[in-house]
């Protein structure tokens, strides 16, 4: 078991070592301790799985918070039918060397269930229909808690959500009326129905991310790195072509080296141009760059100057 | 690197958001789709000056009104830190949301409008910062460019907060005079200020030591699950797992087992699967015992020289955060670290006065923000220590047992 926890290059045995921690470590040990005190709350929790790369370090965070125990969650992907083959596979191939539990739910069965319309449009997104799939899969298993992702440095919205964020029947969130949250002590307790959407690395920015997984040697899907890909360019951004998305006779394709910072939708993730094809190289095109992460990637955000508060108040992770 | 956690807490509009939209602009934090975002907001504005308070006041009731009313978490790094700022709300029905932001800060920025010098929240806040035991306070005077730069301006307002430093017990305050408007003294001293020979404020956040204020003497490890794989290889294993939240831990350590009182010695401390031979706070970790107790979350494992206070009656520095008013007699669930107790409140002494810092002993209710001193009786035993020498195991929350929501912040005396 001990060797699904990668090395990592922290000497907490050497005996020179002061007893202090680095931020990293900091920020390690505060992930671990939210996701035990959801182990150690709820009677249902879930890790909602997406195949990023934050979810990839919650999983990693995970075993180091409960091996050589099995995960007290299952894993948990809200499939838009959207997503990169890389991302799936990534997906697959990790879930089965951890032996742990996977449940797969779609957002085109609910589509399907549900008569829901789909937006229509060059790149119809399932963004928004995938909080009708979660809100679903919460009732159906009855989860009491989910865990996500969700970084604060991500979007003025999250940056206000607390660490244990309850949410009504609907799923909604009330940004007006949070719960206090003191120290390190979180209160999950909630009525039935409601639902907690816990979120260990709040205070991670994307530049500790990538730093915490170059220090523990995470694996991550191919398409963090750079490759070769088709894309069309739109609006200063560029999208990967798919069969989602709708082209039109004067949309002029070409191939470029890209990698994502963020991967999700393939309809409303853009690549950035770059030849960054190991960790360091992503590092430090990080570190210079001028646009924040979902500036940059995601195609949905820019509708409005309060789309991700108004999707979280509708149940949005 | 370490990390600086801080909070900037004053009364309304005296500048906290501009301030953090300063230090983030001036450290060249902000990206330039987040700047013409804001800039885009700022273009209805008369003065054209972009606004920088957008930058944390994320929700849009917030834009709408010019106000913080929720704590909002921001992050930059330079290369001595990594800074975690929580922008507090200044407005009162808010005060909750600050007192949230407060609890995991090392430091508080207290700002002050130069033109109105101390106000009832700038008071408020520091009554909050000196019952969480917050160890470093700035008191940064603010708008300085509405009042001519004047050092009789800023001396005057040194000496009122010096009275109300001295009354709650701050010490070493840092005095800076700032324009938050237009970044003096922030990132980089300005020369308008010729009378100030001190640091400029993100100098002093970027040397202030804190390491020192994590209790390695003290050990404390609450017990937050329990690992048993429950496997054939792995039958015998029984992990606690926790964080340890003061104090070394080492391996042959003779320990014991709070509330029950059982003692043992630590067979194996594993760190992420590594076995280690000692392990400090605040690392998460898992502990193991050589016999085989029956230990649970909420159980509190601490070495048997050093132990807290094991008590049910229990005097408490109270902060209400809740619409209904608390009252005596009433029960709620008392949540300190991992454990969780039914508690009755016996009796209530006094209250803050928040204006003259006096202790108030006839009053008609607790509402809302109210501070007050308070008898808890709880249902079994509470390991605690006192907040003010061990914060990670004397702060407790008070949940209301029908609407569930954290309704008290208590400080355990
Ligand atoms: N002239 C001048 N105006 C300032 C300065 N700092 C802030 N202001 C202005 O004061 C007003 C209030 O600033 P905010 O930063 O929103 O105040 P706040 O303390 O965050 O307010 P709340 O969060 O609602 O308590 C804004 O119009 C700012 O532009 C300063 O140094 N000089
Ligand atoms: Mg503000």
């Amino acid at each position: 078991m001990k060797d699904e926890i990668t090395n990592n290059t922290n000497h907490t045995n050497s005996p020179l070592r002061v007893r202090s921690l680095d931020y990293l470590e900091q920020l390690e040990s505060e992930a671990i301790h939210i996701m035990r005190e959801v182990a150690g709350q709820f009677e249902r929790p879930a890790l909602l799985f997406s195949g990023g790369k934050d979810s990839i370090v919650l999983v990693h965070l995970a075993l180091k918070a409960f091996r050589p125990g099995k995960f007290p969650f299952p894993l948990v992907h809200i499939d838009t039918g959207h997503n990169f083959q890389e991302a799936l596979d990534f997906r697959d191939s990790l879930v089965e060397e951890l032996e742990e539990r996977l449940i797969v739910r779609k957002v085109e069965d609910t589509i399907k269930a549900k008569q829901l319309t789909e937006l229509k449009g060059k790149f119809a997104s399932r963004n928004a229909l995938q909080t009708y799939t979660l809100l679903d899969a919460i009732e159906e298993f009855e989860f009491d808690c989910c865990i996500g992702g969700a970084r604060r440095d991500e979007e003025k919205a999250r940056a206000k959500e607390r660490i244990f964020s309850v949410r009504d029947e609907f799923g909604q969130w009330n940004p007006k009326l949070q719960r206090p949250e003191l120290w390190n002590t979180y209160n999950g307790k909630i009525h039935k129905g409601e639902n907690v959407r816990a979120f260990p690395i709040s205070n991670w920015t994307e530049l500790d991310v990538w730093n915490y997984i170059r220090r523990e040697n995470i694996a991550l899907p191919s398409i963090y790195f750079s490759h070769e890909r088709e894309v069309l360019e739109y609006d200063g951004q560029l999208v990967a072509i798919s069969k989602f998305i709708q082209l039109e006779e004067s949309d002029i394709i070409s191939v470029k080296k890209v990698r994502y910072r963020t991967v999700g939708d393939m309809t409303c993730t853009a690549a950035v141009e770059s030849d960054a094809e190991t960790l360091d190289e992503v590092i430090n095109e990080i570190i210079v760059t001028k646009t924040s992460e979902r500036g940059e990637t995601r195609i949905d955000d820019k509708v409005s100057e309060a789309a991700m508060e108004d999707r979280k108040k509708n149940g949005y992770f | 690197m370490d990390i600086l956690r801080f909070i900037t807490a004053g009364s309304v509009d005296d500048g906290k958001s501009t301030l953090i939209g300063r230090l983030l602009y001036d450290s060249k934090s902000i990206l330039i789709d987040q700047l013409e975002a804001i800039e885009k907001q700022t273009k209805n504005r008369e003065d054209g000056e972009i606004d920088l308070a957008l930058l944390t006041d994320g929700l849009r009731a917030e834009r709408e009104q010019g106000i913080t009313i929720d704590v909002a978490y921001k992050y930059f790094s330079t290369p001595k830190r990594k800074f975690i700022i929580a922008d507090a709300p200044g407005h009162i029905q808010y005060t909750r949301n600050m007192v949230t932001g407060a609890s995991n800060a090392n430091l508080a920025i207290i700002l002050v409008d130069a033109r109105n010098g101390v106000a009832e929240q700038t008071r408020r806040h520091s009554i909050i910062t000196s019952l969480l035991g917050i160890k470093h306070v700035v008191l940064a005077i603010n708008k300085m460019d509405l009042v001519d730069y004047s050092q009789d301006v800023y001396n005057n307002i040194m000496i009122d907060y010096e009275q109300v430093a001295k009354t709650l017990g701050l010490k070493n305050i840092k005095y800076i005079p700032i324009s938050a408007l237009h970044g003096d003294n922030i990132v980089d001293l300005s020369d308008k200020y010729p009378w100030y020979n001190g640091d400029s404020l993100l100098h002093y956040l970027e040397s202030v030591e804190v390491h020192a204020d994590i209790n390695l003497t003290d050990a404390r490890f609450p017990v937050q699950y329990v690992i048993r794989p429950q496997t054939e290889e792995l039958h015998d294993y029984r992990g606690y797992a926790g964080k340890i939240t003061s104090g070394i831990y080492k391996k042959g350590d003779q320990v014991i087992v709070l509330p029950a009182g059982i003692e043992s010695i630590i067979s194996k401390i594993e760190i992420a699967g590594n076995e280690v031979e000692e392990a400090f706070a605040p690392q998460s970790v898992v502990l193991h015992l050589k016999d085989d107790i029956d230990i649970s979350r909420g159980d509190l494992i601490v070495q048997k020289n050093n132990q807290p206070k094991t008590e049910q009656e229990i005097e408490v520095l109270l902060c209400w955060m809740d619409n209904k008013p608390l009252i005596k007699g009433n029960k709620y669930l008392l949540q300190l670290n991992s454990r969780v107790v039914r508690t009755v409140i016996k009796d209530i002494e006094y209250k803050l006065d928040v204006n003259s810092l006096e202790r108030i002993y006839e009053f008609e209710k607790t509402g809302l923000n109210d501070i007050v001193k308070a008898t808890l009786k709880t249902a079994s035993l509470l390991p605690f220590d006192s907040y003010k020498d061990l914060p990670n195991n004397g702060g407790a929350i008070l949940i209301d047992e029908t609407s569930l929501v954290t309704v008290g912040a208590c400080m355990l005396q």
